[in-house]
């Protein structure tokens, strides 16, 4: 199993993606946004950062890039598939996931630890953690508040495309656990199929005691199973 | 024409004097800039240079000292560590987010310059009082600068320091630190190499913005017309820079560059002239090569040009299509413009003809040499002899309102814009009086401190630095970590008045002195003056950045936030009454005045040992420096940070600022066995109280821990919203 980890020009996470993927067991490597052919990869992770530098608006060149067209396909094809931060915002520009990222509500960049709590474990990013489960996993973002039309919004909540939501460490969700505004306090988003999905949180920051929480393996565990289970 | 030119550029008599004696005639206007940016006060440190000889330099692990882009340690196992310290004081004041932006992008590539891929930042910063809507403006302007900034270029930001104080109030510092690690072998200098070597500029393209920023910003006085100087301000682009730093490091790990310079303060003529100083070298350099933003730029514009993101490469000629195919590969702009020649003279080319020719050196060697005049201020004597009024008997409203100043409260709404997490090493991050960063892939942690104190360094600059140093070293200490190497940025007031060179030499001694007595080299630094808005200068506000080494790494590292009910609190080191210069004073009383504490040289290095022995060996799960606000600020701290309560006896001086005591949290069956580890040390021992509860009880003073918690977390985000 093989995970492509994309780089574009102003992605950030790639190195502690990688990083976190390999302590946990997983093979992955590095690609450069112009790769045309990722026939060899079981996985892509889209990591954090500021691809094309944000210019524009989150994500609106990222899609462009010639890798895309790569994901789409492998994304259509039942591939997993998962955008963390930046990468998140990438996907959702990419129509590979639906709703948009927009500015937190208080306007400022948040850098801190939240929790999150689990929805249900049927998605590449939830498969080996449990229903209500609740993760302590840092936030670093400065477009992290979910927002999605009405109409969207509705079909995301019946399909039970929420993965993710903002709570209070007991799992509670309340109006102060919701550190950006997000639609519903969701903090991850899956497709219908639940091959795709991103987070706005950063669960590579959270796999080593040593950096205050290992509450992210769990997560990345589950991108790693569900890459076993595809390839069968 | 040029003399009225030079003195527009900020050029005096004499040194345009000096020029026509350098060249022989006189200088032609694109050679007069070059001279008017190096030889500016902020390229040159004219008034500073004769002084900052003093500094201890040397030790057997200094790879690269001062002078260099950065300073470079070995860390042992081939691995070095290069570090820089940066002030962008002036463009901060005239535009807050981008003048603090650009401070960040410039100290990163003074690191990346060396060879070192850049893990982290801290970021020093001061105002004027947040009562006032302007210094809040400046405070926010700033912190969204270095977010914006350092967040997307992506390099963290792990720690710093914030001080609201009304001498900042017309001249705001910004001062930032950065911190690379890099393999022995991808070490660079700033060398032209040898003749034949070609120059290849890379990055942005040169534009109109920034120019003069070294001369006519960084190296005058502010007054009301300061907002007219807002077109020398910078522009940063963060995305830029991050392509070029992965570009960089792609060549030094190709072994494709023999040496490499950035373009800062000064432009292209620093970045021809000095790496061909360094070499003995002179160089060929053709403007008409350079890509450029704007059309139609005089020489002048485009020698003083300080527009970021842009690097020089030199590079052997088989090599130079393979240093374009990197810049090609991450999208970065790369042109051939110059090629290294023997005899030392720089000759620029612009339309096809010769504008320049002059030897490389003089525009660094030859810079002015300045030995201004210094005397001790007659009024300091008055100054010592007002003592600050005795303490209230308030204790607990005290208390709260020195939760409540800025200064000492919760700086989270500071440190939570900045991304401090990226690249999974910040093992003790913001907030902790020291920042332990892991290197992956070996068993080293590298710790960080950065201080600064302008009150103690106004009554007292010599004794004020000395204890800048042994602050910082003990913080660093806290984390496990012991001393490698000091950098400094020295902010001051107007050269030209003696007293203020008179504080500058007296701080240069007390930063030698300590550093002289703790065995740990000053390895580079920067020197900001002319901080000074009409007739208020600043405080003298030396900062000391101080790096120290853990290996192996504590596992366990102490942290504040790891007290628990049932551990006992106890103080190392000796107490004192004395307030002077202590935040109480300057809160409570609006008090400056008396004579601090002076700095006990044997008692540092006890004191400071004993924390490095108890945070390597584990035996405390949170240790605390004491300074601003005294004990009883630091106690509430760790109770704030740890969510619970504490019971103690009688505080003699709850509020002083003892320079060499700290506090540890220590389970009850380990007390003894650290007490025995400082009483080999000959340092005091204090057992204070046991925690547990939810009130902080200081003898009879007490605080609920859920006012005190809301008093210290909400100080700054009431303030500024």
């Amino acid at each position: 199993m093989n995970a492509a980890v994309v780089v574009f020009p102003g992605s950030n996470c790639e190195h502690d993606v990688v990083h976190a993927l390999r302590v946990l067991g997983a093979k992955a490597e590095l690609v450069w946004h112009r790769e045309t052919d990722l026939s060899d990869f079981d996985g892509v992770i889209l990591p954090g950062g500021f691809a094309h530098g944000d210019y524009l608006r989150t994500g609106a060149i990222a899609r462009f890039s010639p890798v895309m067209k790569e994901v789409t396909r492998m994304a259509n094809e039942g591939a997993p598939i998962i955008g963390i931060c930046n990468g998140f915002q990438v996907l959702c520009e990419a129509g590979l996931l639906p709703g948009v990222l927009l500015e937190n509500q208080d306007l400022k960049f948040i850098c801190r630890p939240i929790h999150l709590r689990v929805e249900h474990s049927n998605s590449v990013l939830t498969r080996a953690a449990s229903e209500g489960q609740v993760l302590k996993i840092p936030l670093n973002s400065y477009e992290g508040n979910y927002k999605a039309s009405d109409e969207d919004f509705k079909a995301i909540v019946t399909n039970h495309q929420i993965i993710f939501r903002y709570a209070e460490a007991s799992g509670e969700i309340s109006g102060s656990s919701n550190p950006n505004g997000s639609m519903g306090a969701a903090a991850g988003i899956m497709n219908k199929a639940g091959n795709v999905a991103g987070l706005m949180p950063h669960p590579e920051r959270a796999t080593d005691q040593i950096l205050g929480s290992v509450d992210g393996q769990v997560i990345l565990e589950s991108f790693i199973v569900s890459m076993e289970t595809a390839g069968v | 024409m040029s003399d009225t030119l030079y003195r527009q550029l900020g050029m005096t008599n004499e040194e345009y004097g000096s020029v026509c004696d350098i060249l022989g005639r006189t200088p032609s206007n694109p050679e007069l800039a070059m001279y008017s940016v190096m030889w500016s006060e902020h390229c040159s440190y004219k008034s500073s240079r004769k002084h900052l000889g003093r500094f201890p330099t040397e030790a057997p692990w200094v790879v690269v000292g001062p002078g260099e882009n950065a300073g470079v340690v070995d860390l042992g196992n081939g691995w070095l560590a290069a570090l820089r310290i940066e002030s962008h004081n002036h463009p901060s004041f005239v535009e807050p987010h981008q003048g603090a932006a650009t401070g960040v992008g410039g100290i990163l590539r003074d690191v990346f310059t060396m060879g070192a891929r850049p893990i982290a930042l801290w970021d020093q910063i001061r105002f004027g009082s947040l009562n006032d809507a302007h210094n809040r403006y400046l405070f926010s302007g700033v912190v969204s600068g270095i977010a914006g900034y350092g967040n997307a270029v992506g390099v963290p930001t792990v720690g710093g320091e914030v001080e609201f104080d009304d001498c900042y109030a017309g001249n705001p510092l910004v001062n930032v630190m950065c911190l690379g690690v890099l393999k022995r072998e991808q070490l660079v200098l700033g060398t032209a190499g040898s003749a034949g070597m070609i120059a290849v500029l890379l990055g942005s393209a040169t534009g109109r913005d920034g120019i003069g920023g070294a001369s006519v910003l960084a190296s005058a006085s502010f007054n009301e017309d300061s907002g007219t100087k807002r077109p020398s301000v910078q522009v940063g682009n963060p995305f830029e820079e991050k392509k070029l730093i992965e570009a960089c490091l792609e060549l030094y790990e190709r072994n494709l560059c023999v040496g490499v310079q950035d373009l800062g303060a000064a432009g292209l003529s620093c970045a021809t002239s000095e790496p061909a100083a360094r070499a003995g070298m002179g160089m060929d350099f053709d403007l008409d090569t350079v890509h450029v933003r704007e059309a139609d730029m005089t020489a002048a514009e485009l020698l003083m040009s300080e527009s970021q993101e842009r690097m020089m490469a030199f590079v052997t000629p088989d090599k130079v299509t393979d240093v374009l195919a990197v810049a090609n590969k991450w999208e970065i702009d790369a042109s051939v413009v110059g090629t290294v020649k023997e005899g030392g003279t720089l000759r620029v080319f612009h339309e096809g003809a010769l504008i320049a020719e002059i030897p490389a050196a003089s525009l660094t060697e030859n810079a002015p040499l300045l030995d201004r005049p210094s005397s001790r201020p007659e009024w300091l004597d008055d100054l010592w002899a007002m003592d600050p009024p005795p303490p209230t008997t308030d204790v607990a409203g005290d208390l709260l309102r020195l939760l409540d100043d800025p200064s000492v409260a919760d700086p989270a709404w500071i440190y939570q814009q900045y991304d401090h997490q990226l690249f999974l090493n910040t093992a003790v991050g913001p907030g902790s009086d020291g920042s332990l960063l892991r290197i992956k892939g070996t068993t080293k942690g590298l710790a960080v401190s950065t201080d600064g104190n302008g009150r103690l360094c106004y009554l007292d600059p010599r004794n004020g630095s000395a204890r800048l140093v042994y602050e910082a070293a003990l913080n660093v200490a806290l984390t496990g970590a012991r001393g490698l190497a000091v950098v400094d940025n020295l902010n001051f007031g107007n050269p030209e008045h003696p007293y203020i060179m008179w504080q500058f030499i007296e701080s240069i001694e007390g930063i030698s002195l300590a550093c002289e007595a703790l065995g740990v080299p000053v390895v580079g630094g920067n020197v900001s003056f002319y901080n000074r808005t009409d007739d208020q200068d600043i405080h003298p506000t030396p900062i000391v950045g101080y790096l120290g080494m853990a290996d192996p790494m504590p596992t366990h590292p102490p942290r504040l936030n790891q007290a628990e009910a049932g551990m006992e609190l106890w103080a190392f080191g000796p107490d004192s009454e004395n307030l002077s210069g202590s935040t109480y004073a300057k809160v409570v009383h609006q008090h400056l005045g008396g004579r601090p504490d002076g700095a006990d040289e044997k008692m540092a290095i006890a004191v400071i040992d004993l924390a490095a022995t108890i945070a390597e060996h584990e035996l405390s799960p949170a240790l605390h420096d004491i300074s601003d606000g005294g004990i009883a600020v630091a106690i509430s701290e760790i109770c704030i940070q740890s969510g619970v309560g504490v019971k103690t006896k009688l505080l003699s001086a709850p509020f002083s600022e003892p320079p060499h005591r700290f506090l540890a949290v220590l389970a009850p069956e380990r007390a003894s066995e650290v007490a025995k580890l400082a009483e080999e040390r000959s340092v005091p021992v204090a057992r204070l109280g046991v925690f547990g509860g939810d009130t902080i009880e200081l003898g009879s003073a007490s605080v609920t821990l859920v006012d005190g918690t809301t008093t210290y977390r909400s100080a700054i985000p009431r303030r500024m919203a």
